[in-house]
C-alpha cells in the first residue's frame, strides 16, 4: 500500500513550506518534496508602476530580508538612470547589507538552529527552542540576541526603521550618514567581534556530535552560485556572479545581462517556487547551491583579518565534507564575523560621512538587472520601462529559489536515512525539518516560532484514508 | 449694516465678519474641522464634503467652507452624527482610489492619511472598487497617479487661479470622473502647463508628484499660497 506522509506547520495558511514523504508499499522512502505554498505575485504589482517606487515595494517581498531587496531593486533602478552613483552612497549600501546579513544570519543560527544544536535533535520539544536554550547555555542564547540587535541596530542607524526601510533610492541612499550614527556602530564594534568570535569557537566542537546528521543532510556535490570578487574574498554587493564546480573548479562567469541563457527556471507542480537551475547542464542536473555555504566554499579568502582565519580553518576540512549543507550554519558564523569586520572597515573610510549621496536622473535605460547577495544567497531583480519610467515587465529571482532543488533532494536524503513507514518519532521528523532550516528559507513558516514549527505529519494510503496522525506545537 | 455679526460655534459666542464663511471663523478659532478641496489661497469649491456643520439643529447639513455666516447661527462642529458621514466619506474615497499608503510617495505627508488617522478610519465597510487607472508619468519632472486622485480639484483650481495657466480640468462624470491636463492630452504635450508645479505642491494626496521622489518622500509645501493670493489681489486692485 502507498502511503504519504505530510509535514505541514498548522497555523499558518500562507507563506509557509510543506515536507511531504511518500512511502511505497513496504513502508520505505519512495520519494520527498519541498513544498511552497507561498504566494508570490510582486510582478504583476510591479507593473505600471513607476520605476523609483520599485525598492519600496520590493522590500515588502518579505519582513525578514527586506534590505535585500531594497538593495538589488535599487541597483536595477540605477541602471535603468543609467547613472554612476556617489562612491559613499555605494559604500553605505554595502554596510546595510552586511548588517542585515549579520541579524540574519544570528537569527537562523541562534534562534532558530541553536537549539537543535545544543539540546540535540532528539530532544524534548518543548524545550527545542531559545528558552530552552537560555536554561542550558544562557550565555550563548544572550550572545544570539545581541549579535541580532546588533545587526538591527546599524541598519535603524543609518535607516531609521527596521522593517522596510525606505532609505535605498533610486540613484544612491536619500539620507547621508551622521557622525553620532557611524559613532555609535563603531562602539559596538569590539564587543560584537567578540561574540562572533565566540560562537565560532563554540560551533566547531560540535561538529563531531553530529557525524551522522552531516552524512546525510543534502549532503552531494553540486555547483555553487554567487557574487565573488576577482581577488577571490567573499562579495554581497558587487563582484563577480560566478558558478563554480567540483573542488571549486571555475565553471563560467555569469555576465548579469544574459542570466537567463545561464539559469533556466523549471516550474513544479508541487511548488510555487521557480526551481532555477542551470540551463548548459539542464534540469534537474543542472543543481547549484547560492547562500553562506556557497559563498564559503567559493571564495579563497574572506578578505577580513578574523574572518581570514575563520575561513582557512572551515576549509581545512575537505571540500567532499564541505558539500553537506549541515555546514551552512558553519558558513553563516563566518559570515557574521566578516560582516562586523567589514562594517568597521568600511565606516572608516574618509568619504563616510560624505553629503552627496544620491545622483538624480529621469530614466535613460529601458532595462535595469540589479544582484546582491542575500544572507540566503543571490538575488536578481530585473526590470524594463517604458519612455517614462514605467514599469513594463519584472522579473526576480529570489535567493530561496536557487535553492529549492538542493532542499527537495535535501529532504529525500535524509527522510531515506531517518523516516520508516511504520514509526514516527518526533526527532525524526526535526531532522527533516532541520535539513531545510540549514538552508534558512526565506519562508514565513522559517522563522514562525522560536525554535520549531508546529507540525502535523499524516499517514494516507493511496485511497485517501488517514492512517495516523502526528501532531505537535 | 453692521460690519460683524455673532453667531455661536459649538455654544459658544464668537463674532464674525459679514463676509466670513463659517469655516474661516471656525479657523480663526482654532477649533478642528477636517476638510480636505478646500485650501487656504484658493476660491472655495466644497467638493469633498468633510466640512459638514450642523446648523441650527437642522438636519440638513452645510459645508462650513462654501456657507457664509449669518447673525445669530448656532453651529455644532462636532457630534456622533458629523463623525459618522466623515468617516463614511473617508472610506468612499478609499475604494474609490487604489491607496497603498505603504508603498505612496506621499506616505506619511498626506492629507487623506492624516484625516483617516485623526477620524479613526482604519478599515472601510465598504467594497473596495479597485478600479483601474493609470498613471501618466510622460511629463519629463512630475508624474499623476490618477489611482491616488480624490477629485478635490486643488490643482484645477491653483493652475487657474494663481498660475494662470488653466492646464488642469476634469472631464467625465460621477463615478468616472478624473483630472486631465487640456483636452485630455498626455501631459508632456501640454501647450499651457508652465511646469512650475504649483499643483504638485497643493494636491492633498500623492497623486501629484515630483518624479524624482521615492516612497514617502514627497512632503508637500504649499505656504506660497496665501502670498500669492494676497500678491494677485494687491494687483487687481492697482489696476
Ligand atoms: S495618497 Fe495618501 S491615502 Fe492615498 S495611498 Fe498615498 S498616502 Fe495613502
Ligand atoms: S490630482 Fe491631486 S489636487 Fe488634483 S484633483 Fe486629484 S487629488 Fe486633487
Ligand atoms: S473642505 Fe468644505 S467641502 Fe471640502
Amino acid at each position: 500500500m502507498k502511503q504519504t506522509i505530510t509535514i505541514d506547520p498548522v497555523t499558518r495558511i500562507e507563506g509557509h513550506g510543506k515536507i511531504t514523504i511518500q512511502l511505497d508499499e513496504h513502508g520505505e522512502v519512495a520519494g520527498a518534496h519541498f513544498h511552497v505554498t507561498q504566494l508570490r505575485g510582486f510582478e504583476k504589482f510591479a507593473e505600471g508602476r513607476p520605476f523609483r517606487e520599485m525598492p519600496g515595494l520590493m522590500a515588502r517581498i518579505c519582513g525578514i530580508c527586506p534590505v535585500s531587496h531594497l538593495v538589488a531593486s535599487a541597483k536595477a533602478c540605477d541602471e535603468l538612470m543609467a547613472v554612476r552613483i556617489p562612491q559613499t552612497a555605494i559604500t553605505l549600501r554595502r554596510i546595510l547589507n552586511l548588517a542585515q546579513l549579520v541579524q540574519s544570519h544570528a537569527l537562523s543560527v541562534f534562534y532558530l538552529s541553536a537549539p537543535d544544536l545544543l539540546l540535540g535533535m532528539d530532544a524534548d520539544p518543548n524545550r527545542r527552542n531559545l528558552l530552552g536554550m537560555l536554561a542550558v547555555d544562557p550565555q550563548l542564547a544572550r550572545n544570539g540576541v545581541r549579535l541580532r540587535q546588533f545587526g538591527q541596530q546599524v541598519i535603524e542607524r543609518l535607516a531609521g526603521k527596521r522593517i522596510h526601510p525606505n532609505w535605498v533610492v533610486a540613484g544612491g541612499v536619500s539620507d547621508p550618514l551622521t557622525e553620532v550614527a557611524r559613532d555609535a556602530i563603531l562602539a559596538d564594534i569590539p564587543e560584537v567581534k567578540r561574540i562572533a568570535q565566540q560562537a565560532l569557537a563554540w560551533f566547531i566542537p560540535l561538529i563531531d556530535r553530529f557525524r551522522d546528521e552531516i552524512a546525510v543532510f543534502a549532503n552531494f556535490p553540486t555547483m555553487y552560485l554567487g557574487l565573488i570578487n576577482p581577488d577571490g574574498s567573499l562579495e554581497h554587493y558587487e563582484g563577480i556572479l560566478r558558478i563554480v564546480g567540483w573542488k571549486g573548479a571555475h565553471v563560467i562567469d555569469i555576465n548579469p545581462n544574459d542570466y537567463m541563457d545561464t539559469i533556466g527556471e523549471a516550474v513544479e507542480d508541487h511548488s510555487y517556487l521557480k526551481s532555477p537551475f542551470f540551463k548548459p547542464v539542464g534540469y534537474p542536473g543542472g543543481i547549484y547551491r547560492v547562500g553562506p555555504l556557497a559563498r564559503c566554499n567559493m571564495a579563497t579568502r574572506a578578505g577580513t583579518p578574523l574572518a581570514d582565519a575563520g575561513l582557512r580553518e572551515y576549509q581545512s576540512l575537505s571540500w567532499e565534507e564541505r558539500q553537506s549543507s549541515f555546514y551552512f550554519h558553519y558558513a553563516r558564523l563566518i559570515e557574521i564575523l566578516y560582516g562586523i569586520e567589514k562594517i568597521e572597515e568600511l565606516l572608516n573610510t574618509r568619504s563616510i560621512l560624505d553629503k552627496h549621496v544620491q545622483a538624480l536622473a529621469n530614466v535613460n535605460a529601458s532595462e535595469g538587472i540589479g544582484v546582491s547577495e542575500a544572507p540566503r544567497g543571490t538575488l536578481l531583480h530585473h526590470y524594463r520601462v517604458d519612455d517614462n519610467g514605467l514599469i513594463t515587465w519584472a522579473n526576480l529571482i529570489i535567493a530561496t529559489g536557487h535553492n529549492n532543488l538542493a532542499m527537495d533532494r535535501g529532504v529525500l536524503q535524509v527522510a531515506q536515512r531517518y523516516v520508516n513507514g511504520n514509526h514516527i518519532e518526533e526527532g525524526m521528523l526535526n531532522r527533516v525539518e532541520a535539513v531545510i532550516r540549514t538552508f534558512d528559507p526565506c519562508l514565513s513558516c522559517s522563522t514562525h516560532a522560536i525554535g520549531q514549527m508546529p507540525l502535523v505529519i499524516d499517514l494516507v494510503d493511496d485511497g485517501g484514508t488517514l492512517l495516523e496522525r502526528v501532531q505537535r506545537g | 449694516m453692521s460690519s460683524v455679526k455673532t453667531l455661536k460655534i459649538n455654544g459658544k459666542d464668537v463674532s464674525a465678519r459679514t463676509d466670513d464663511t463659517i469655516l474661516q471663523v471656525i479657523r480663526e478659532h482654532d477649533i478642528f474641522l477636517p476638510t480636505l478641496c478646500h485650501i487656504e489661497g484658493l476660491s472655495a469649491v466644497g467638493a469633498c464634503r468633510l466640512c459638514l456643520v450642523e446648523i441650527n439643529g437642522s438636519s440638513k447639513l452645510r459645508s462650513a467652507c462654501v456657507t457664509q455666516v449669518e447673525e445669530g447661527m448656532e453651529v455644532v462642529t462636532d457630534n456622533e452624527r458629523l463623525q459618522k458621514y466623515r468617516r463614511m466619506i473617508l472610506e468612499m474615497l478609499f475604494v474609490e482610489g487604489n491607496h497603498v499608503c505603504a508603498v505612496c510617495v506621499a506616505n506619511g505627508y498626506c492629507e487623506l492619511q492624516w484625516l483617516a488617522e485623526r477620524l479613526g478610519v482604519d478599515h472601510t465597510r465598504l467594497i473596495y472598487l479597485h478600479p483601474d487607472k493609470h498613471v501618466d508619468a510622460s511629463h519629463y519632472r512630475y508624474a499623476i497617479d490618477h489611482n491616488r486622485c480624490i477629485l478635490c480639484a486643488r490643482c484645477v483650481r491653483v493652475c487657474g487661479e494663481i498660475e494662470g495657466a488653466h492646464t488642469w480640468d476634469v472631464a467625465g462624470r460621477g463615478i468616472n470622473a478624473h483630472v486631465v491636463t487640456d483636452l485630455n492630452t498626455s501631459w508632456d504635450s501640454s501647450p499651457t502647463c508652465t511646469e512650475c508645479g504649483k499643483c504638485v505642491q497643493v494636491c492633498p494626496t500623492g497623486a501629484l508628484f515630483k518624479k524624482s521622489r521615492a516612497i514617502g518622500e514627497m512632503a508637500k509645501d504649499n505656504h506660497f499660497l496665501p502670498y500669492l493670493k494676497t500678491m494677485r489681489e494687491v494687483n487687481k486692485n492697482d489696476r
